[in-house]
Parts: C-alpha cells; sequence; structure tokens
C-alpha cells in the first residue's frame, strides 16, 4: 500500500521542492502541500502539471486521489505571514 | 469520429463542460460530487455535464486532451480550467463567478 511518505518521496524525486506534506493513510487518497521554485511564474493549471509530470504512470495506476494546493516560494512566504 | 475530436466538437460546442464520474444527481466519486456544488453555487445555468463512466474512450481520451490525468475537469468557452482543487481555489478567490459570468452576459 502507498504510504503519504513515500507519495511525498515520488514527488521530490520529480521536481525540485522546498517543502512537501503528504497526508492520508488509506493508500488511495492523498492531500498534498507542494512549494516548488519551478512553479513561479507558471499558473495552478501548469504547477499541477508538473507534479502529475513528476508522479508520471503512478498517478494512472497506484493513486487514486491526489487532492493538491502548490504554492511558489513567494506565495508560500506570504501565506505563512498571513497566518502570524 | 475519435476521442480527441469528440472531445473537441463538445468543448466547442457548450460554453460550460464539465467531465465527471457520474451525473449531477449521482456523482460517483468525491471531486467530481465536489465540483458539481462549486458549478451550482456559481448559479450556472448552462451547464453541460459528460459522464466519463459511460464512455471509455472518452475516459481515457480527456487525460491526454488537457494533459491533465484526473477527473473532473472543467472547460469554459473550450479551454481548459481545471480539475476540483483548482475550481476550489478559483470560487474561493471569486475567479470562476467572473469566468461564468462572462460567457453568461
Amino acid at each position: 500500500m502507498l504510504s503519504a511518505e513515500e507519495l511525498k518521496g515520488y514527488i521530490m524525486q520529480g521536481l525540485a521542492c522546498n517543502y512537501v506534506a503528504v497526508l492520508g493513510n488509506d493508500g488511495q487518497h492523498f492531500e498534498a502541500v507542494i512549494v516548488s521554485p519551478q512553479f513561479s511564474g507558471k499558473n495552478m493549471v501548469q504547477q499541477h502539471q508538473l507534479v502529475y509530470q513528476a508522479l508520471g504512470d503512478r498517478m494512472r495506476e497506484e493513486i487514486h486521489a491526489l487532492s493538491m494546493r502548490t504554492f511558489t516560494p513567494e506565495a508560500w512566504a506570504r501565506s505563512a505571514a498571513e497566518l502570524k | 469520429m475519435d476521442a480527441q475530436q469528440m472531445i473537441k466538437n463538445q468543448v466547442s460546442a457548450n460554453p460550460v463542460v464539465l467531465y465527471m464520474k457520474g451525473t449531477p444527481q449521482f456523482p460517483q466519486c468525491g471531486f467530481s460530487s465536489l465540483a458539481v456544488q462549486i458549478l451550482k453555487a456559481c448559479e450556472v445555468s448552462n451547464l453541460v455535464t459528460v459522464n466519463v463512466l459511460e464512455d471509455p474512450d472518452i475516459r481515457e481520451g480527456i487525460k491526454t486532451y488537457a494533459n491533465w490525468p484526473t477527473i473532473p475537469q472543467l472547460y469554459i468557452n473550450g479551454e481548459f480550467v481545471g480539475g476540483a482543487d483548482i475550481m476550489r481555489s478559483l470560487y474561493e478567490q471569486g475567479e470562476l463567478q467572473k469566468l461564468l459570468q462572462e460567457i453568461a452576459a
């Protein structure tokens, strides 16, 4: 069964990330927060496509559902500042 | 007609198309259900939905059409807008409502 930790590893292998958090313990449904400098200058569709690309065929075979929120390092710093 | 051409025709002929699992009345997946709820909250009147579970060719074809491996997928005026997560973000920012109002006007 796929664990959140393994999925996190797959994402980090395929995409340079500053921060990745993955939740989900049923092996099929996951939620991820991903911060990557590669997202800069890209819209949300393109950012999610980069993550899907990093996961490749696993997205079709192993992972039933992945809900994600993507941030550039700048947007991540802004949202962290708002929480303070 | 191949699936790519069929999808192209569907999203060109209809201003708002949602590819989903199941129907708005009986969604077969939580993400598809969320997508329908968001569109209802936007009071979209001209929604066309395609149940990918009824057509294996469309179900596979839609994943390559927009280079997007998951369902649901929303198209507005022939343009791919996003899946459930993006629809939710755009809705929370008020952007989805704007997009939908523009085509209704």
